[in-house]
C-alpha cells in the first residue's frame, strides 16, 4: 500500500507540474484548449491527492506500522476517534493535507468562478499548482508519509497526550483550511496584475473564498484557544507562542482585506492598498506553515528538528519579491478612480480600521521575530514576553471595537453634523449608563483599563442594536411585518451586510469576555491534602479525596474536590493527570507507567457569570522509592526467567500480570496514603462569553458568506457589471 | 485649502505618527526583552537582579518538588555544567526531564529563582522522533 501511496505522490507531482505548463501556455498564447486542459489537472489533482489521503487514513485506522508515520504517531491502544486524526499529528501527514485541501479549495474556485474571470484564471491555475508542487516536493523528497519500516514494530508509539482532545478533529483541518484558502485570493490577485485586468471582477470572483478563509482562520484560531483553555492545565486561552502568533497575522490582514474590498467595489479606490493586503495574507499564510515547521524559534507548538526551513525561505522570499514586484510594475493600472471625500465617511473608518490591522500584525510579526531581530542586530538571542505584546495590542484591540460599533452607522462618501447626532445619540447615551452602572454597581472600577474595554463593548453593542433596530423599523413600515419577521427577511435580503453586523457584535461579546476574565480574574496555586479547603474570589474548595484509575492506556491520578459559597455547596470539581507509559525501557520496567508523557484534565464549571476552572499536579517524588524498588524486582525477576531458560509466553505473561498488578499497587497509594499535590485554581468572569462570542461571529461569517438569494444578487450583479463596464470604458 | 496639498500634509503627518510609533515599538522591544542564555553562560555572568531567558534541556534525576517550589537542573547544550533553578508557578504538561525549557529566571546565589508562570516546554508530540525499534512494542 505504501508503494501505492508513493506512486501517488508522484504521479499528483506530474500532474502539478503538467497543469503549470498548460495553464501558462494557455494565457501566454490565449489558447483555451490548453487552459482548460491546465483547469483539468487541478481536479485530476484532487482526486488523486484524495486516494493518496485516504490511503494514509486508512493505515492509520488499521495501525498498519510498516508506515513509519503510522509507528511513530498511533499506536493499537489509540482511540479510533485519534487513530483518524493522527494522521496530521506529523509532519509528513500535515503536509498532505495542507496540499489535498489546496487541491480541493482550488477546485471549488475553478469551478464556481473560473468562466467569469477567464483571462485571469489560467494564471491563477498556475500559481495555485505551483504552491502544491511545492508541497508535493516536500512530501515526495523532505517528508514522505508513505515511508516504510523494514521490520514494522509490533506497537506504535501512540499519539501524543496532549493532541487527544476532540478539537484535534477540527482544529488544523480548520487552520490549514484557512491558509490554503487565502492562497485563492493570492492567486487570483497575481493572475490579475500579470494580465493587467485590475478592475474589480477578480475581487468579487474570489470574495467568498477570502471570507471563507477569514472565518475559517478565525473557527481554526478559536478551537486553538478553547483547547488551550480545557486541555492545557495553564488556565489561559492565549499565550503569545510563535505559532499562535503564525495564525493570528494572516488573520488580521485577511480581516483588513474582506472590509477594504468593499471601498473598491463601492468607489474604485485603495487598488494598490487591497492588492497588497491579499498578496500579504496569502505570504502570511505560507509563514505560519513555516515557522511550524522550521523550528527558528522556540514555541510549543513546532515540529522542531526538520530540514524544511530552507525551502520554505526560498518559497516566501519569491512570493515577496514576486509580489513586490508587480506591485510596482502594475502601479499606474492600479491609480484609484475617486479621492477621500470627507474623513467623516465609512471609507476613513475602514481606512483607520485597515491601518490599525496592519499596525496590529506588524506588532505581532515584531514581537514574534524579536528573537531573531535581537540576534542579527546584538548578537545575543532574546525575546519578548506577554506583558509587552499586551502593551501595544490591547489599546489597538480598544480602537478595532469601538470602530466596529461606528463604521456601521456612518455612510458612504461623508457623513453631516447632524447625521452624526441622529446616529451617535442613542449608542453614547446607552455606553454613558452602563459606565455609572459598572462603577458604582460592579467591582469593576477598580481596573480603569477593563473598565473602559466594557463601556466601549457596550457602546459597539448599543450601536449593532440600533442598526439593526432601524433596518427592522423600515421593513415593518413597508410589509408590517412583526419585529421578528421583519430580523428575518432583513438579514436574508442583506446577508453580507448584516452578517457582518452580528459579526461585528460577536467580535465585541468575545473581547468583552476576554477582558473581563483576564483584568478580574482570581487565580491561586496552592498545595493542599485531602480534607483541607482553600478560599479562591469568595468560594471555599475543599480537597474531598484523591483519585487513582490505573488503566492500559495511562494511570491517571486525580482529585475530587467540593466548592461552596457562604456554606452552599456550588458544585463538585474531577480533576486528573494522566501520566501515559513511555517507550524509554531506561526508565525501568515500573517506572515508565509514571514518568512518561502526562497531560491534565482540567476540571471546570463554566457558567455565565463565571467559571471555575482547576487543575491538579500530582507530586510523584513519594513514590519514587517504591517506583525504583519494583524496577530493581521485576528487573530480577526478568533475569532469574532469563537465567532459567524459562522464556515461555506464559511465564512471561505470568510477570507481566504481576507487574500490571504492582502497577496498580503503586497508583493507589496516592489513594490510601495520600499526600501533598498542587493546585492551580481560577474563577474567571464572563469566559464563557468568550466561546459564545465565538459562536456569534461564526454565525454572522456564515450568514455573510451564505449566497443571496436570485433577486438580491441580479440587483447587486447589474449595479457591479455596470461598474465594471465603466473601468473597462476608461482603460 | 488646496485638495493636492491638503493630502499630502496629511500622508506627512501619518508617516510621522507611524515613525514614532515604530521606533517607540523598537525601543521598547530592546529593553524589555530578556536575553536567552545558556546554563554556562549564566552561571560565569549572569547578574543578580536582571532577568534571563535559561534555555537548555531538563538534566536527568534532578526533578524533585520542595513544598510548592519545582527544582530541576538545566544542561548547558554545549558545556558538561547545569544550573539550578527553582520555579513556582504553571508547570507545562509536557515538562519532564531530557525535555528541551526556556524559563525566564533571576540570579540568586548559586541558583536561578524562575519568575511565576515563565516556564515553556517543548512540545514532543511534533517534533521528530525516531522511529521505535523492531519488535520493541510495550506490552501492558
Amino acid at each position: 500500500m505504501a508503494t501505492v501511496g508513493r506512486a501517488l505522490l508522484i504521479v499528483a507531482f506530474a500532474v502539478a507540474l503538467y497543469g503549470i505548463a498548460a495553464s501558462i501556455y494557455g494565457a501566454v498564447r490565449r489558447e483555451r484548449a490548453w487552459s482548460d486542459s491546465g483547469r483539468r489537472a487541478v481536479y485530476a489533482l484532487a482526486g488523486v491527492l484524495t486516494l493518496a489521503f485516504g490511503l494514509l487514513e486508512a493505515a492509520f485506522l488499521r495501525s498498519d506500522f510498516s508506515f513509519s508515520v503510522v509507528a511513530t504517531h498511533s499506536s493499537t491502544t489509540t482511540p479510533a476517534f485519534y487513530k483518524a486524526t493522527a494522521a496530521w499529528s506529523s509532519q509528513e501527514g500535515s503536509l498532505l493535507l495542507w496540499v489535498w485541501l489546496l487541491s480541493l479549495w482550488s477546485s471549488l474556485v475553478l469551478v464556481l468562478v473560473g468562466r467569469r474571470v477567464r483571462e485571469i484564471a489560467p494564471v491563477a491555475t498556475a500559481v495555485l499548482l505551483g504552491l502544491a508542487s511545492f508541497f508535493l516536493t516536500l512530501t515526495i523528497f523532505y517528508a514522505n508519509p508513505f515511508d516504510t519500516l523494514a521490520i514494522p514494530p509490533a506497537e506504535g508509539v501512540g499519539l501524543n497526550p496532549l493532541l487527544r482532545h476532540p478539537s484535534m478533529m477540527f482544529h488544523p483541518p480548520m487552520l490549514y483550511s484557512g491558509y490554503t484558502l487565502f492562497s485563492i485570493p493570492f492567486a487570483f490577485a497575481i493572475g490579475a496584475l500579470i494580465t493587467r485586468r485590475l478592475n474589480a471582477e477578480w475581487v468579487l470572483a474570489t470574495r467568498r473564498f477570502a471570507l471563507g478563509a477569514w472565518l475559517c482562520l478565525g473557527i481554526g484560531i478559536v478551537l486553538g484557544a478553547r483547547w488551550s483553555y480545557t486541555e492545557l492545565g495553564w488556565g489561559g486561552i492565549w499565550a503569545w507562542d510563535p505559532v499562535e502568533n503564525a495564525s493570528l497575522m494572516p488573520w488580521l490582514i485577511g480581516t483588513a482585506y474582506i472590509h477594504s474590498i468593499m471601498i473598491q467595489e463601492k468607489r474604485g479606490m485603495l487598488k494598490v492598498w487591497n492588492v497588497s493586503l491579499v498578496l500579504a495574507t496569502g505570504t502570511l499564510a505560507i509563514l505560519g506553515t513555516f515557522l511550524v515547521r522550521s523550528g527558528i524559534l522556540d514555541s510549543i507548538h513546532a515540529f522542531g528538528a526538520s530540514t524544511l526551513g530552507v525551502p520554505f525561505l526560498i518559497l516566501i522570499g519569491a512570493m515577496v519579491l514576486g509580489s513586490v514586484g508587480l506591485v510596482i510594475a502594475r502601479r499606474g493600472d492600479l491609480r484609484s478612480e475617486h479621492q477621500l471625500d470627507s474623513l467623516l465617511s465609512r471609507e476613513a473608518v475602514f481606512l483607520l480600521q485597515n491601518v490599525i490591522l496592519v499596525a496590529l500584525c506588524f506588532v505581532i510579526f515584531w514581537g514574534t521575530f524579536f528573537p531573531l531581530i535581537s540576534e542579527a542586530v546584538t548578537g545575543t538571542r532574546a525575546s519578548v514576553g506577554p506583558p509587552w505584546f499586551d502593551k501595544y495590542t490591547v489599546p489597538l484591540a480598544f480602537a478595532l471595537v469601538a470602530l466596529a460599533g461606528i463604521g456601521p452607522l456612518v455612510p458612504w462618501r461623508r457623513m453631516t453634523v447632524a447625521a452624526v447626532r441622529r446616529s451617535f445619540v442613542a449608542p453614547l447615551l446607552l455606553a454613558l449608563a452602563l459606565l455609572v452602572a459598572l462603577l458604582f454597581v460592579s467591582g469593576a472600577r477598580a481596573d480603569p483599563k477593563a473598565l473602559a474595554f466594557l463601556v466601549v463593548v457596550g457602546f459597539t453593542l448599543a450601536c449593532v442594536a440600533q442598526e439593526l433596530w432601524r433596518g427592522i423599523r423600515a421593513r415593518q413600515a413597508v410589509a408590517r411585518e412583526p419585529a421578528p419577521v421583519a430580523l428575518v427577511a432583513l438579514v436574508r435580503r442583506n446577508r453580507r451586510r448584516y452578517g457582518g453586523y452580528i459579526v461585528h457584535a460577536g467580535f465585541a461579546v468575545l473581547l468583552l469576555g476576554v477582558a473581563a476574565s483576564t483584568s478580574f480574574q482570581h487565580a491561586r496555586d496552592v498545595s493542599l491534602r485531602p480534607g483541607q479547603s482553600v478560599r479562591v474570589d469568595g468560594f471555599d474548595i475543599k480537597y474531598v479525596r484523591a483519585v487513582a484509575k490505573p488503566e492500559a492506556e495511562k494511570i491517571s491520578l486525580g482529585a475530587v474536590l467540593d466548592v461552596s459559597k457562604r456554606g452552599r455547596h456550588v458544585t463538585t470539581l474531577r480533576t486528573s493527570r494522566g501520566f501515559y507509559p513511555a517507550q524509554d525501557l531506561s526508565l525501568g520496567i515500573v517506572g515508565r507507567f509514571f514518568n512518561g508523557e502526562a497531560e491534565s484534565e482540567v476540571g471546570l464549571r463554566a457558567g455565565l457569570g463565571r467559571d471555575i476552572w482547576t487543575v491538579i499536579n500530582p507530586d510523584l517524588g513519594p513514590l519514587q522509592r517504591i517506583i525504583a524498588e519494583g524496577n530493581r524486582r521485576f528487573r530480577s525477576a526478568m533475569l532469574a526467567i532469563q537465567a532459567k531458560g524459562d522464556g515461555s509466553q506464559a511465564s512471561i505473561g505470568q510477570l507481566y500480570a504481576l507487574r500490571d498488578a504492582a502497577v496498580a499497587a503503586v497508583a493507589r497509594r496516592f489513594v490510601t496514603a495520600p499526600w501533598s499535590s498542587q493546585f492551580r485554581f481560577i474563577v474567571s468572569p464572563l469566559a464563557t462569553w468568550i466561546w459564545i462570542g465565538a459562536i456569534v461571529t461564526v454565525l454572522g461569517g456564515l450568514i455573510a458568506l451564505w449566497p443571496a438569494p436570485l433577486t438580491a444578487r441580479r440587483r447587486v450583479t447589474a449595479g457591479y457589471a455596470a461598474r465594471v463596464a465603466r473601468e473597462l470604458a476608461r482603460s | 485649502m488646496n485638495p493636492s496639498r491638503k493630502r499630502r500634509i496629511r500622508l506627512v503627518v501619518a508617516l510621522t505618527v507611524a515613525l514614532l510609533l515604530a521606533s517607540a515599538l523598537v525601543y521598547t522591544s530592546f529593553s524589555a526583552g530578556s536575553d536567552e542564555r545558556t546554563a554556562g553562560q549564566l552561571l560565569d555572568s549572569a547578574v543578580a537582579g536582571k532577568t534571563y531567558t535559561l534555555a537548555g534541556t531538563v538534566k536527568q534525576g534532578s526533578v524533585h518538588r520542595e513544598g510548592g517550589v519545582l527544582v530541576f537542573r538545566v544542561l548547558d547544550p554545549h558545556r558538561p555544567v547545569s544550573a539550578q533553578v527553582r520555579y513556582t508557578g504553571i508547570v507545562p504538561d509536557p515538562f519532564r526531564a531530557g525535555r528541551g525549557v526556556m524559563v525566564k529566571v533571576r540570579r540568586s546565589g548559586s541558583t536561578f529563582v524562575g519568575e511565576k508562570d515563565t516556564m515553556v516546554t517543548k512540545c514532543p508530540s511534533k517534533f521528530q522522533v525516531a522511529p521505535p525499534s523492531p519488535g520493541s512494542g510495550a506490552s501492558t
